[in-house]
């Protein structure tokens, strides 16, 4: 599980998924760091809250971002009050996702505004409207729980865009009273929101998917596939250790140390090198994308002699010509999952394609590479 | 401004349901539908992802879409039975490395 040294949440809510009612009301003692007082409404007191990243908040961020203990990352639901709010404050809706929470209240300073935390099980707020559990149910529960409408006396929610394949805003109004409006994508454009009367630019609107966009999942992907390829890396160096000449898995195992590299190099292909160059990459599928990082990592290692080229290892060359692109061809489908404009049927399409050509070709590379450990010396 | 294939989005729109409220021309993350207009319009459909805002947020049903997740571990879980159809389930493996925070940096 995770360490919960510099996790800042509430002790109860680590558990697990199902968040306690002890997550409602706060003891005094047991509030984290960026809880900063108490603001007393007519529907009880109100956690005051921070603005500002503290280094704790960032280093947590970072950590999470690497995989880290990023399942039980989450804050309790709940309304929360930022600068000194009163009954005409506007209301921010959010996920319990600390990170997503953060984005929002660091943007917020200056602000009097109350936010409305929904019990999205840790999870941000665009995945968890995807599920479903940013929705309308529980907009309209934390209202109710939260006693909002004796808080505030507009009947305004504004919830952030990326929560509206959860929430039918027409339902929320039916069921709550509250009318909703959609904020910006990205929490950096709400004071430009807000001044402008909580209207958005088209621009806010739309979703982008720049450089950073995609480094940011980078590092997560790297995690979530190295210690496959090193499995895959570690059984070809060994497999090529034990039949050239005794286990010798180095000097004399130069086929199994190429294989081994070459196999990382491909996850490099298909987890880094093709996010970050997407969209000049003369493919419209991850995976198309992918194999021609594949290839070129294929060519570049026959130039430097990694991939031999000769007549008499024509089979370990066709191996590992299959085994590289194929490899950086599936790691980079699977980038599809944080990308931001796949859609479901298109992921299918892709991959009806691509699947059986992978499973080919990686098939043919490794039967190839197997007899060539044999014949090949 | 990135998009993926072509005529292959589930997305359906009746024109003649449209009430011209303007909600899916909000919620739409990639600008498909056009503005505040009745009935409202459809301006590129490959555009489209499926995350579904538009038609849970249409008062008029006037839009139907296979709404879920373009994700390719999702899609092979689904298919190996294990998990959900989509990679976001708090309850799969931790370490999923789909969907995994925000997608976007700035994004809440």
């Amino acid at each position: 599980m995770n360490e919960t040294t510099t996790q800042q949440t509430d002790r109860c809510c680590d558990a697990g998924d199902s968040q306690p009612p002890c997550c409602e009301a706060q003891a005094a003692d047991d509030q984290p760091a960026w809880v900063i007082g108490e603001i007393n409404t007519p529907a009880g007191p109100v956690p005051h809250i921070a603005t500002a990243l503290t280094l704790a908040d960032r280093l947590a961020a970072a950590r999470v971002r690497l995989g880290i203990g990023r399942m039980s990352y989450a804050v309790p639901a709940g309304l929360y009050a930022v600068g000194s709010p009163d009954a005409a404050s506007p209301v921010l809706v959010t996920a319990n996702y600390k990170l997503s929470f953060d984005r929002l209240r660091e943007r917020l300073g200056g602000m009097d505004a109350w936010v409305l935390v929904l019990d999205t099980k840790g999870i941000n707020v665009w995945c968890a409207a995807g599920k479903g559990t940013f929705g309308t149910d529980e907009i309209v529960r934390r209202v109710s729980l939260t006693g909002l409408a004796a808080v505030v006396d507009h009947r305004t929610l504004i919830v952030p865009q990326l929560g509206a394949p959860g929430v039918a805003a027409h339902e929320v109004k039916k069921q709550s009273g509250f009318k909703v409006v959609y904020g910006p994508i990205r929490a950096v454009d709400i004071p430009a929101f807000m001044a402008a009367g909580m209207t958005a630019t088209d621009a806010m609107r739309r979703v982008r998917f720049g450089l950073r966009d995609r480094s940011a999942v980078v590092p997560l992907e790297l995690v979530h596939w190295t210690p496959w390829a090193l499995a895959v890396a570690a059984a070809g160096l060994v497999a090529a250790g034990l039949t050239r000449g005794g286990f010798d898995i180095t000097a004399g195992n130069w086929l199994g140390v190429r294989s081994a590299a070459l196999v990382l190099a491909a996850l490099v292909g298909g987890a880094v090198i093709a996010p970050l160059l997407l969209p000049i990459l003369p493919a419209k599928t991850l995976s198309g994308q992918g194999m021609i990082v594949g290839i070129a990592i294929a060519a570049v290692a026959t130039a430097m002699g990694w991939i031999p080229l000769a007549r008499e290892t024509v089979i370990e060359t066709a191996a590992l010509w299959l085994i590289v692109p194929t490899i950086s061809a599936f790691v980079a489908m699977t980038y599809t999952g944080a990308t931001t404009y796949t859609s479901l049927s298109g992921v299918r399409r892709e991959m009806r394609l691509a699947v059986p050509i992978q499973i080919a070709a990686g098939a043919a590379g490794l039967v190839l590479w197997t007899v060539g450990l044999f014949l090949g010396r | 401004m990135l998009k993926y294939l072509s005529n292959v989005t589930t997305l359906h729109y009746d024109a003649d349901k449209c009430v011209g409220c303007g909600r899916c021309a909000e919620v739409c993350p990639h600008g498909v539908f056009a503005g505040h207009q009745r009935p409202a319009a459809i301006t590129d459909r490959d555009r489209c992802m499926e995350c579904g805002a538009c038609m849970r947020n249409c008062p008029a049903e006037a839009i139907t879409v296979r709404a879920g997740v373009g994700c390719a571990v999702g899609v092979i879980y689904g298919a190996l039975g294990i998990g959900g159809d989509c990679c976001c389930s708090a309850d799969s493996s931790a370490g999923d490395s789909c969907c995994s925070d925000a997608e976007s940096p700035d994004a809440q």
